[in-house]
């Protein structure tokens, strides 16, 4: 079913209008609920966990957002949170907690680290965790103060409420490309993960 | 002191450092923990060097201490890099059982005795050789994707044996379903 985007437009012309109507109205609904009610999988690896702690606090508390319960099972997820690095260690861990979170689920990467390896330019660091799960909001900084972290959570917000109940695209998990459990193939893996910044004069030996 | 064990005394900024013959390693350290007024208990930590001179040997240091005396020495054994074999002090002190682990992880260094030599901070199917070796690139021999294929194919739950699982002590209250399930190493299955 394809969704009238723009009702205005058709309205009075198109056969479809009622159908826009309800399907708009439906989509109010169920986005305001999902977004002003999102609980956070906190997955806190390192110092980001300490201003995510902040952010849960009293000061800048995000239960005024709809947060209130941290959801420390997967089961019971909305939006998985990793603050900080992720070593590769961690890689098939981060992925089983993404697999066993219930649909419609998202994914904030808090600092640095967790966008695209940071500092940690080495062997054992995940240079991003876009390589491992889909990520829907990129929060910058080392680490992002409470207030980063707020604008990227209502960030979330909005986007969920752009998002649209008759997408079947939002419902669907997603397949891993091949048997080797990449969501990315190989070559976009290793262009995300090339160096940057100052550590350009490393290289590869083999 | 052991007649021909010693091989060379360092005092440097009122730390002791000694250098011992590999193969008489582990009887030193035995006199370093039993003989009165010795009495070194303590094993703080065991790390190793390699340096960038490839033709220095790699060093393997042993940091003691004596509570009682309040005393530390630092006690080193050289290694040639072709054969990177040493006996373990696990019977010494059970401390030394992650610390040397942790050696064979980063610098490939083998403890001849220990109970247990698996990797301990990389999981145990890397593959890619020892990190802190100098001949390892910053960033693993593997291109990134190949790491993360490897990564996400690991097993997360086969880092620990069971005996290092608090669950161990109570192993004989567990029923016998989730026991079986324990050996299989299986961690339950979510019912539909």
């Amino acid at each position: 079913m394809k969704r009238v985007v723009d009702s205005k437009e058709v309205a009075g012309q198109s056969p479809n209008y009622l159908l826009a109507k309800f399907q708009n109205l439906v989509d109010w609904a169920v986005n305001s609920s999902r977004a002003n009610s999102l609980w956070p999988m906190p997955f806190g690896t390192a110092c980001c966990a300490i201003e995510f702690m902040a952010t849960a606090a009293s000061r800048y508390d995000f239960a005024r957002f709809g947060m209130e319960r941290q959801a420390f099972s997967p089961r019971q997820a909305d939006v998985l949170i990793c603050a900080g690095r992720l070593p590769f260690k961690l890689a098939p861990v981060i992925r089983r907690i993404y697999d066993q979170m219930p649909q419609p689920k998202w994914v904030i990467s808090m600092g640095a680290c967790a966008s695209t390896g940071g500092i940690f330019d080495n062997y054992a660091m995940v240079q991003g965790i876009d390589t491992i799960v889909p990520v829907d909001v990129y929060v910058p900084g080392c680490p992002p103060r409470p207030e980063g972290l707020l604008y990227g959570i209502l960030l979330l917000h909005k986007k969920i409420k752009g998002e649209s109940l008759f997408d079947a695209e939002r419902r669907r998990d997603e397949q891993p490309l091949d048997e080797k459990g990449l969501r990315l193939s190989p070559a976009e893996i290793d262009e995300v993960s090339e160096p940057f910044g100052n550590s350009v004069h490393q290289f590869r030996s083999s | 002191m052991i007649p021909g064990a010693l091989r060379e005394e360092v005092a440097r900024d009122g730390e002791t450092i000694v250098f011992v013959a590999p193969e008489r390693l582990l009887e030193t350290m035995t006199w370093l923990k039993n003989t009165p007024g010795q009495e070194f208990n303590y094993l703080v930590d065991v790390t190793a060097v390699e340096f960038r001179d490839r033709e220095r040997p790699l060093q393997v240091v042993y940091f003691l201490r004596a509570l009682e005396r309040r005393v530390d020495l630092r006690v080193k054994v050289e290694l040639d890099a072709a054969d990177l074999a040493v006996d373990s002090v696990w019977g010494l002190w059970r401390g030394a059982d992650w610390l040397e682990r942790e050696v064979f992880d980063m610098f490939g260094i083998s403890f001849r005795g220990h109970p247990d030599l698996r990797r301990i901070l990389m999981w145990e199917t890397y593959a890619e050789g020892f990190p802190l070796r100098k001949d390892f690139p910053l960033r693993g021999r593997f291109s990134r994707a190949e790491q993360v294929r490897q990564a996400l194919n690991a097993n997360p739950e086969a880092h620990y044996s069971l005996d290092e699982l608090s669950i161990a002590d109570a192993w004989g209250d567990l029923p016998d379903d989730m026991r079986e399930r324990l050996k299989r190493g299986e961690r339950g299955t979510i019912p539909e």
